[in-house]
């Protein structure tokens, strides 16, 4: 009994390292100078991230005419990629805080950067519905405070402010989840500098931490609450982002399966774009294959074809269920999905979602690392196009025949959706080189039971 | 300036308690570190530091299970009532409007905002906490060692309380080699 469940605790890190060893591969990465390729890699992410910030300045200044948010689709690209990038969000919380509940150590070696994942991931997001409104300098409205106009209040009992509280919450208690994490291991960074500058740095980024059994008494406990607390917080943000749809009357739109349905694509998405992230920095970082190993990735690619299954069985029972319920408008809301104009994304939806991340029922392609990485890039194709399918063919057949309208994307939307990579991608690059990649007093502890 | 900056830093970090006089032995793995917390018996305010959390150490040091999360209790139900009483306040005494031909007091539309309240508040409240059990921030932390962060273990004891022969006596019958004094 006691020795199967040893030895896979030593297969988390490879490589019999020393707890020095440990900090060391860990440390170097944001202490030695970066390298050509990690240049070129951070140029190409800021030449987006700088194109995309003119696509968005010529939106803002110029209008949301130059998207193609118009009568009846007046939910675009804008809506589906903030459903796209708080979803990708997601995974870094579940990793972070529902597999620590669950005690999986494999967790350790992947929860930080999962975690800024999150953090990137959300701030992509939250500017999509500023940008939304049209008038992102009056976004301050969406806030509940005392004004001259009455006080005229935000209403409540719409979903859409919800999420006003629900992304703000989750932001917030994301980096300080984050944050927290990190402070040991920046007091770690702290006291390995050897230049002034660094130190001063680190010194301010760890708060003057030391370390005492009684400090990490204290420490442990309030992870442990963040972790409790971030894990119904990540089910309702998703949840909220689905009442946008799931209260309004819409065929399509109107079904109590949204918050479940959303929060397993949420989880899905997010994986995958974890596993993304992580064959990438198996590659740019070889040291870190021990620490990310093999074993990892499997892991997280069984919850990728597990959260693929629930996916598709949402998929299935939204079908079942228009059928079912007699009503021939939510009929024809998924008649019209399946073979209508949109059909294509429909089924690039279906084959990326349901069907390509059936290849992980073998192990050989869940342990390879090319299949992974495209199966990953997929899921989040995949992704992306079910919130087309469910923003667009939803709104472009209503009620009314006379309603029907058609929506092509602009070179705008896709420069939106394009350049929204390059935000992310330059921060997370930037994370990279300049904070701690693997919690690295998370790491030690299942390190130490080899000996 | 730079005496500013100072004062400024002072009055925010929580510098107020000066270091101590300590009597720290360390040691180079885990195993060692902790036969010796279980065997250095009488010496008073005994206590670790560890580059992460090593388990079992609490019973050990005999510490007390953290208090935070009756910080985290109580901020959680503030930040309930703060979430009801700010939708009941603007949607039904400031100004009433129906909306949707739902009450004024539409509760179950209020549940959402009340419950990231509550998240809100309890997170943030746990981890003031934290810092306040933690005495963080602090500028210039005095750090008795650079590895103890890294690979290094030690256990330190006040010397006030302590005498230091005998805390010395101690720690070399469990075999410890190095032993120093230091402030902390």
């Amino acid at each position: 009994m006691n020795s199967p469940h040893k030895e896979k605790q030593s297969s988390l890190i490879l490589g019999n390292k020393t707890l020095k060893q440990i900090t060391e591969d860990i440390s170097v990465l944001t202490e030695k100078i970066p390298g050509v390729r990690y240049l070129l890699t951070l140029a190409g992410a800021k030449t987006l991230f700088i194109f995309y910030l003119i696509v968005m300045g010529t939106i803002v200044v110029v209008g949301m005419g130059l998207m193609a948010v118009n009568h009846p689709v007046g939910w675009g690209v804008d809506i589906i990629n903030l459903v796209f990038w708080i979803g990708i969000g997601h995974a870094g919380t579940l990793i972070s805080a529902i597999l620590f509940l669950f005690r999986q150590k494999w967790r350790t070696s992947i929860a930080r950067t999962a975690e800024a994942m999150t953090v990137f991931a959300v701030m992509t997001a939250a500017l999509f519905p500023l940008l939304h409104t049209g008038r992102p300098w009056l976004a301050y409205w969406l806030l509940p405070y005392p004004n001259q106009r009455g006080s005229l209040w935000v209403n409540f009992r719409s979903p859409l402010l919800w999420d006003v509280f629900a992304i703000s919450t989750y932001a917030t208690v994301s980096i300080v989840f984050w944050y927290v994490g990190m402070v040991p291991d920046l007091a770690t960074l702290r006291d390995r500098a050897t230049n002034k500058v660094r130190k001063f740095i680190y010194g301010i980024l760890s708060l003057g931490w030391r370390g005492t059994a009684r400090h990490w008494s204290h420490y442990e406990m309030t992870y442990m609450i963040l972790a409790a607390i971030s894990t119904p917080l990540v089910l309702s943000v998703h949840s909220v982002i689905s009442f946008d749809f799931a209260v309004a009357s819409l065929p399509g739109w109107h079904t109590t399966i949204f918050p479940p349905y959303f929060v397993a694509g949420a989880i899905f998405s997010g994986f995958g774009m974890v596993v993304t992230l992580m064959c990438l920095v198996r590659v740019f970082v070889p040291q870190f294959k021990d620490y990310i190993t093999i074993n990892h990735m499997e892991a997280m690619n069984k919850i990728i074809m597990v959260t693929g299954m629930l996916v598709g069985y949402a998929y299935l029972s939204e079908l079942f269920i228009a059928w079912y319920s007699g009503s021939p408008y939510e009929q024809f809301a998924f008649k019209n999905r399946i073979t209508g104009p949109y059909a294509w994304s429909y089924w690039i939806m279906m084959s990326c979602n349901v069907i390509i991340p059936q290849l992980f029922w073998f192990k050989k392609f869940r342990r390879s690392i090319p299949v992974m990485f495209v199966v990953s890039i997929l899921v989040n194709v995949g992704m992306w196009f079910e919130r087309y399918v469910i923003v667009v063919t939803s709104l472009h057949r209503d009620f009314l025949p006379a309603n029907w309208g058609s929506f092509n994307m602009t070179f705008y939307d896709f420069g939106a959706l394009i350049g929204s990579f390059g935000m992310f991608l330059t921060l997370f690059l930037l994370y990279m080189r300049t904070l701690p990649a693997i919690s690295i007093a998370e790491v030690k502890p299942t390190a130490v039971h080899k000996e | 300036m730079r005496e500013r900056m100072k004062n400024i830093l002072h009055i925010l970090s929580r510098d107020s308690a000066p270091p101590k006089e300590v009597i720290v032995a360390f040691f180079e793995d885990e195993s060692s570190f902790l036969k010796a917390a279980r065997e250095a018996k009488g010496i008073k305010d005994l206590d670790a530091i560890t580059p992460y959390p090593v388990h079992g150490l609490e019973q050990i040091l005999n510490i007390k299970r953290s208090w935070i999360p009756w910080v985290t209790f109580i901020f959680g139900l503030i930040g309930l009532s703060a979430g009801l009483a700010l939708t009941y306040y603007t949607s039904v005494v400031s100004w009433p409007l129906i909306i949707g031909g739902k009450p004024f007091f539409s509760l179950p539309a209020f549940i959402p905002v009340m419950f990231e309240c509550t998240v809100l508040f309890s997170a943030l409240a746990s981890v003031a906490a934290l810092f306040y059990a933690c005495d963080l921030p602090r500028v210039n932390p005095p750090i008795l060692d650079k590895d103890l962060t890294s690979h290094k273990f030690a256990l330190y004891c006040p010397a006030e309380q302590n005498s230091e022969t005998e805390v010395r006596q101690i720690f070399e019958q469990l075999g410890v080699e190095k032993v120093l004094t230091g402030s902390f």
